[in-house]
């Protein structure tokens, strides 16, 4: 492969995954056209998950390949951290499309676009954790973002759904006209794309001190900002995942989420030079954790609480990057992405469990509700009250969801060994504002009934088993997070 | 695996298990039998510990001897190494009598709810929270680990959270549920916000110094004396609220007079401990420079806490909000201990320590007997007790006169003691402090003297009128080994001394 030759070499095994993950978009198209039987369109798309997330596995497990290269820079690498975001993605696909068997099956939304759609996102993030310029990144946070603004207005006949997926709709757009307009600017200001590139371009102090490298690393990572609905880009988050149907919430909260943190941690770690990134992101993380926690307070609404509970929990997961700009050591910062990374995987697998402990509580095809509907819950259904209490407790970092606790432990472990000691200080305070919404919600599970009795309704056994497995696997890397750590850490 | 390191895992595997066991035993009268058995176990898996060591009952140790901390047995595994956590378990004199009295305490309250469970749940499920709850707190009083003991400090929290606001209060009226409630919420928020800090200043400890292991850090070698006051600071305040020193404590009073019985004693006896040992294993030991710094400041506290506590009491009118406030004043004696940094005054907090869960932990198991009969802890509704329930009232009696510190009984060394090394401390500041410290006991002896007249003298109330005088066979089981205990401890203080004195000297052997 050298420069003059006009015809790349294309390494078919590095994008087996990618591959895997198209291929089940469009079987999932083709089978729901020629069979026209829901359950087979549901088999075919989860049966495309679990191939894409082994492939990924496998892929990854060997050493790191790269490909669409010119020169030194590559569009496409997938190592062991584009195998770890690749396979969670499209195994929280799989999870999702468990919670959706209610909504599926409740029949208002057509089955085979909505598999469609979803396995078209998890091709954009399985492609996302291995893109290695500025316009594969952005063209993957697309493909993951694109068929969200149909799956959240998949509701019919639900005004709440058709005005969520438009504020999403435009809200999107816009942050995406922005990182575009942000990455051009970095074009026109360096000449190069590739993000290993643009980290050496950047190096340089001349180009550091022209007032458009900030403008243009600003942009982008506002734009990118929007998509982990960090505060003052967050208001579009709680609109939406409570106009969407449950399911969707979920993959918003969580892959989706995952998506943007990636992107993110891509762009800061290589491109972009983290004397203008780390104080930026560090009043954003402290501000997106503050104000997503003080809002939660005051929600009355499930699926509310979690979106601003999530905004919160972006706050934690950006927390690490904020510590970039004080230390100059190439560990800490590495140590720093890592940190983020655990936080995110940690979090996505208590997210997942919470969202899927709130679907198998509520009537199929219902809506969040409000809190006053999750009283007593548990002592009805006791199995899964315990799982949605255990994510919740997780998400509040405290034990026995030993998951969460290791997650803030790395976030307050990573800020210290890089100096931040006030944004640790922040991170711990945040924990104890937290922990009195995910309380009080935890609390009124297991409530006295009272008079308002809500119907009695059976967990759909899909739910069931997602939220079983999502807190098994959380249960078991509470007890090892080492198995975490290592993997974020290849 | 040694003896040692078996009995040490077996500490905290048992109740663990034990605990588990419960929640699985599908009878609610045998879980709670199974649960006993466990807490029965942990006893003597605990009392165990003491045999097998290096040194003799009260042998001297050189303070040049290598480290600081010499730990009886230990285990060492590795847990989490991205974390700097490892499993490193100990037990030395230090926190043997902490553990022996949280064994003690919990197979008590476990044996007490064989007994009676409180309204509100089923004694299942209470049974096995109490029994998360010891594993918390052994766990703390066992690890050698800062990641470990913070891991262990937060365990404690839920539990209790949920006994408070599962099964405290009295009568089951949604107004009760909102109070046990605010009271359950207000305790978690509380003490989470001294553990958050706990991590804060654990792992700054840990980004300096590159180890999380208590034994390589006491003394605090390795530590800058920014470092050192940093950490110190946050870890001083994180035990603080959890002790609770003044003004942190006033989530305190609310939770001892919701929660239940079994919760009160709990609380009061061993978990409010983890404040006091944290503050001397860890934030002493691991940042001596800063508590240096910080002495005068913590001793000040600690008098206001004794003059506040025993303010307040005066003027209380509830049975168990009064005893709660207690608490506060006679935790207060033990951070005075503490603050002084000399042998004699870590000595008294660790006295103090054991006596204050001995006592209040009986004057909690009176004070609930009282109100389970009387429906009512309010003292202008309780008088003339002797004359219709003459030995309840002799027991509180009892326990009154030991909580006041008279000499003989086990509440009294801590308090005579601590007052002892502040004025050996010398200087203004601390003879000024020691002064005010024992009109603070002085203060102690008027309001549970108050209590007493107020409870058992005088002309019974139609209320009281109508106890009978009997006591039920379980409440004299649970009572009788606290009442010999105090008795124990007062009349051989070298019971908790003894095993303490080579410890202590070592550590204070590196404070100098």
């Amino acid at each position: 492969m050298s420069d003059s030759s006009l015809v790349q070499a294309v390494d078919h095994v590095a994008l087996l995954p990618a591959y895997l993950a198209a291929g089940t978009a469009v079987l999932v198209l083709l089978v729901d056209l020629l069979v026209a039987r829901p359950l087979a369109t549901v088999v075919t798309a989860a049966t495309g998950a679990v191939a894409t997330a082994v492939g990924a596995a496998v892929v990854g497990s060997g050493a790191e390949r790269r490909t669409f290269c010119v020169g030194p820079d590559c569009s496409y690498v997938f190592g062991g951290r584009a195998a770890l975001v690749a396979a969670l993605v499209a195994l929280l696909v799989l999870g999702v499309l468990a919670l959706s068997g209610p909504l599926l099956r409740a029949g208002n939304t057509p089955v085979g676009e909505y598999c469609f759609l979803l396995a078209c996102s998890m091709t954009g993030g399985v492609v996302l954790g291995a893109a290695g310029d500025l316009i594969t990144l952005i063209v993957a946070v697309e493909v993951l973002t694109l068929p969200l603004y149909v799956l959240v207005g998949l509701r019919r006949g639900s005004l709440a759904s058709a005005e969520a997926a438009v504020t999403f709709f435009v809200v999107s757009v816009v942050a995406t006209t922005l990182t575009l307009l942000g990455a051009a600017l970095l074009y026109a200001v360096t000449g190069g794309l590739h993000l290993e590139r643009l980290g050496t371009l950047l190096a340089d102090e001349a180009l550091l001190d022209l007032p458009l490298t900030t403008v243009a690393v600003t942009l982008v990572v506002a734009g990118l900002a929007f998509k982990v609905a960090a505060v003052p880009f967050h208001a579009w988050a709680p609109a939406t995942y409570d106009g969407a149907p449950l399911p969707v919430a979920a993959y918003l909260s969580t892959a989706s989420k995952l998506g943007g943190v990636i992107a993110l941690l891509a762009v800061v770690r290589h491109a972009l030079p983290s004397e203008v990134t780390g104080p930026l992101l560090a009043v954003v993380a402290a501000l997106t954790m503050t104000v997503g926690n003080l809002v939660a307070l005051r929600q009355r609404r499930t699926v509310r609480l979690l979106a601003w509970s999530s905004v919160a929990q972006a706050g934690y997961i950006l927390a690490p990057l904020g510590a970039l700009a004080l230390t100059a050591d190439a560990d800490a910062r590495t140590a720093a992405y890592a940190a983020a990374l655990a936080y995110a995987v940690f979090f996505v697998l208590l997210e997942l469990a919470a969202f899927a402990g709130v679907v198998a509580l509520r009537p199929a095809g219902a809506d969040g509700g409000s809190l006053d509907d999750l009283r007593g819950a548990a002592r009805r259904h006791p199995w899964v009250g315990a799982g949605l209490a255990f994510a919740l407790i997780g998400l509040a970092g405290l034990p026995p969801g030993l998951a969460g606790l290791f997650a803030k432990v790395t976030v307050v472990r990573s800020l210290l060994g890089g100096g931040a000691g006030w944004l640790a200080l922040v991170v711990a305070i945040n924990a104890v504002i937290g922990l009195a919404y995910y309380l009080r919600a935890a609390a009124l599970l297991y409530a006295p009934a009272g008079e308002v009795t809500a119907p009695a309704v059976r967990p759909a056994r899909a739910v069931a088993v997602a939220l079983a497995v999502a807190t098994v696997v959380a249960l078991a890397v509470g007890f090892a997070p080492q198995i975490v750590l290592d993997l974020v850490g290849s | 695996m040694s003896e040692g390191e078996f009995l040490l895992v077996a500490v905290l595997a048992v109740p663990a298990l034990g605990a588990l066991a419960v929640a699985a035993t599908p009878r609610d009268r045998a879980a709670r039998i199974v649960g006993t058995v466990a807490a029965a176990l942990t006893l003597v898996a605990a009392v165990a510990l003491v045999g097998g060591r290096a040194t003799g009952w009260s042998a001297y140790v050189p303070p040049d001897a290598a480290g600081a901390v010499r730990p009886w047995h230990t285990v060492d595994r590795p847990w989490v190494p991205g974390l700097d956590l490892r499993f490193h378990l100990g037990v030395d004199g230090i926190s043997w009598p902490l553990l022996v009295l949280t064994a003690l305490l919990t197979l008590l309250c476990c044996g007490y709810t064989l007994w009676r469970v409180p309204g509100g749940g089923d004694g299942r499920a209470l049974v096995a929270l109490l029994l998360v709850v010891e594993v918390g707190i052994l766990g703390t009083f066992l690890a050698l680990d800062l990641v470990l003991f913070f891991l262990f400090f937060e365990v404690v929290l839920l539990p209790m959270y949920a006994i408070i606001v599962g099964w405290g209060g009295d009568g089951t009226d949604p107004a009760s549920h909102d109070a046990r409630r605010r009271a359950g919420r207000k305790f978690a928020l509380y003490t989470l916000f001294g553990s958050v800090l706990l991590l804060v200043g654990v792992y700054v400890v840990v980004a300096a110094a590159g180890t999380a292991d208590i034994v390589a850090l006491t003394g605090g070698t390795e530590l800058s004396r920014t470092t050192q006051l940093v950490a110190f600071t946050l870890l001083a305040l994180a035990f603080a609220v959890k002790s609770p020193l003044w003004p942190l404590h006033s989530w305190l009073p609310d939770a001892h007079t919701q929660a239940p019985t079994v919760g009160s004693v709990l609380l009061a006896g061993v978990l409010l401990k983890m404040g006091t040992y944290g503050l001397i294993r860890v934030a002493v030991a691991v940042a001596p420079e800063g508590a240096r710094w910080a002495a005068p400041v913590l001793g000040v506290l600690a008098v206001a806490a004794i003059l506040v506590g025993s303010l307040v009491c005066l003027a209380q009118t509830e049975l168990k909000r009064l005893i709660a406030y207690s608490s506060v004043g006679h935790m207060g004696f033990v951070l005075l201990g503490v603050a002084t940094l000399t042998a004699t005054g870590i000595q008294a907090a660790l006295i103090g320590n054991v006596a204050h869960g001995i006592i209040t932990g009986l004057l909690f198991f009176l004070a609930g007997a009282i109100k389970d009969r009387a429906h009512t802890g309010e003292l202008s509704e309780l008088s003339g007790l002797r004359e219709t329930a003459p030995r309840l009232s002799g027991l509180l009696a009892f326990a009154a006169v030991a909580s006041l510190g008279l000499p003989g009984l086990a509440g009294f060394w801590g308090e005579a003691f601590a007052v002892v090394a502040a004025v050996e401390s010398g200087g203004a500041l601390w003879t000024t402090l020691a002064v005010l410290a024992a009109i603070g006991g002085a203060l102690t002896a008027a309001y549970l003297l108050r209590l007493l007249r107020r409870v058992t003298h005088g002309e019974p109330t139609p209320v009281v009128a109508a106890l009978g005088p009997g006591l039920a066979g379980a409440e004299l089981v649970a009572w009788v080994p606290l009442v010999l205990l105090a008795l124990a401890v007062g009349l051989a203080p070298t019971l908790v001394l003894g095993v303490a004195e080579a410890p202590v000297e070592a550590l204070v052997g590196v404070l100098r």
